[in-house]
């Protein structure tokens, strides 16, 4: 579903972000991208649907190679669902509104079957009576739901997830993680970028361990969490693990 | 002339004491002959109006259009609108209509520069265009202010859900930004409607001219100008309190000024 080859990105001859980065999600499977900060795991999943753009190496999603000038950027990104670390909703329109914006203006869908759609969506992750109201009325875990289920009306074949609970009170996290870990038992290929070890043991096939640009450590979940290969992995599981 | 008739003006309320006071001045009959000086002043008025309401269109689309441009990637884009903003703003609003009205038909071929002098009302329109075109620069810095204010997260939301880049700006980016920058922007419309007093040096008979004509006729300078302070203010008035309006209407429940 995506494959991600010798990926370099460099903002400057001195300042490389992405060294030599290689991997692949296959469908159906949930990534877990996890790293210290600065270690490039948001760049690279930002780079997927060519929000970032790199300099070397290729990726592509579902066939569609994303760093091709002649690829349909808009079409592919529609495809392809993303929730940000600050949800992102767009404060001027209601929640529903938010769900049917690209729906119609995307999609090209009708607003009574886009609002059917969104419905159903926010009825999904458990609010439906907030339809009518803004962002700025719902807590920060309604909002990241929100953001979830606006990605979801698209359809999309791929979510990306950019640390979609760091910007949460700690209440709040679960229940973004509880529509997390329900969307990966229906089978949604998933990346996800998070420190939420938890959530990584409990739906992960993989995990992707990142440090200073480079993909260090790329094992199935038991492999990671049981014996890490590299110091660094260990040292960083042992420091988040710890408490 | 023109500084013989305002001195004469100040020796009259300053140097000698009988200045004759006639506030029925308004309701006599003006020597042109197009009614009484009130409708004189009112017609200046409609002038103003008319000259302020298009120049403040005129900026808005051209302050709005360079405003994004400047907020592109594309490094074109942005040069011309860092050359917009530099050449309208950085020169006085009095040399720029100058330069539109006496300057520019000298500089084209004779056959244009011909029609152009020709055009009727072109103190109409040279004021309105070179007025809006002044108050777009400030309109574009705002704007621009007003996008880059808003977190770097809206665009690439916009973009991920597959939003092309004009449709990121028309649904979710301007709605914001205009939103923000709705204060400044009153004080700019206000602005607008104030500058077009300048516009009385290229002959203009706009509320400032018809004030200036009627003390010339009638020697009543200070209620002509009275007169004509007050019907500016009631003007501004108005503006300031559709703004506020404005500006109570679009505001979202929950943000920064909304309730």
């Amino acid at each position: 579903m995506i494959e991600i080859s010798h990926v370099d990105k460099w903002y400057s001859p001195t300042f490389q972000v992405l060294t030599d980065c290689t991997t692949s999600v296959t469908k159906g499977e949930v990534v877990v991208v996890c790293g210290p900060s600065g270690s490039g795991k948001s760049t690279l999943i930002k780079c997927v649907n060519a929000l970032e753009p790199f300099q070397k190496g290729d990726i592509s999603v579902d066939g569609t190679k994303v760093n091709d000038p002649k690829t349909n950027l808009p079409k592919l990104r529609s495809r392809v669902g993303m929730v940000f670390q600050h949800f992102e909703l767009f404060p001027h329109l209601k929640i529903i509104d938010n769900l049917c914006l690209a729906q119609q203006k995307v999609l090209g869908r009708s607003s009574d079957k886009a609002v059917a759609k969104g419905m159903a969506l926010l009825d999904r992750v458990g609010l439906k009576e907030q339809a009518q109201k803004f962002p700025a009325q719902l807590s920060g875990g309604q909002q990241q739901r929100v953001a979830i289920a606006r990605a979801l009306a698209m359809d999309p074949i791929v979510m990306l997830f950019d640390e979609p609970t760091s910007a949460l009170d700690p209440e709040m996290v679960s229940e973004v993680l509880d529509v997390m870990v329900d969307l990966a038992h229906e089978g949604m290929t998933m990346m996800v970028v998070t420190h939420e070890m938890g959530f990584a043991r409990k739906v992960a096939n993989r995990v992707i361990f990142m440090d200073r640009g480079e993909i260090v450590e790329d094992a199935p979940k038991e492999d990671f969490f049981g014996k890490p290969r590299s110091d660094r992995a260990q040292k960083f599981l042992s420091k988040i693990l710890s408490h | 002339m023109d500084a013989q008739y305002f001195s004469e003006g100040r020796v009259r309320a300053g140097g000698h004491v009988n200045y004759h006071w006639n506030w029925g001045i308004f309701f006599e009959p003006n020597p042109m002959g197009t009614g009484t000086y009130l409708d004189m002043l009112l017609s200046g008025l409609v002038l103003t109006l008319k000259t302020g309401v298009l120049a403040w269109i005129i900026a808005l689309i051209f302050g709005s259009l360079v405003g994004v441009m400047r907020t592109l990637p594309s490094k074109a884009a942005g040069w011309f609108g860092f050359c917009w903003v530099e050449f309208f703003r950085n020169m006085p609003l009095l040399v720029q209509l100058f330069l539109w009205f006496f300057v520019l038909p000298e500089l084209l071929p004779k056959s244009a520069g011909l029609w152009l002098k020709q055009l009727p009302n072109a103190p109409f329109w040279t004021a309105a265009i070179g007025i809006g075109f002044f108050m777009s620069a400030r309109v574009a810095v705002q704007l621009q202010a007003g996008i880059g204010s808003l977190p770097r997260g809206q665009k690439m939301a916009a973009t991920a859900l597959g939003l092309t880049t004009v449709q990121s700006y028309r649904y979710v980016l301007l709605p914001m930004a205009f939103r923000i920058i709705l204060p400044p922007l009153t004080s700019e419309f206000l602005n607008t409607i104030k500058n077009t007093a300048v516009a009385i040096t290229i002959g203009l008979l706009e509320l400032t001219g018809q004030a200036r004509s009627m003390q010339e006729f009638s020697f009543q300078v200070f209620e002509a100008f009275t007169a004509a302070t007050l019907l500016y203010l009631l003007v501004n008035a108005v503006v300031v309190t559709a703004m506020r309006f404005l500006e109570r209407y679009v505001a979202i429940p929950g943000y920064i000024t909304g309730k």
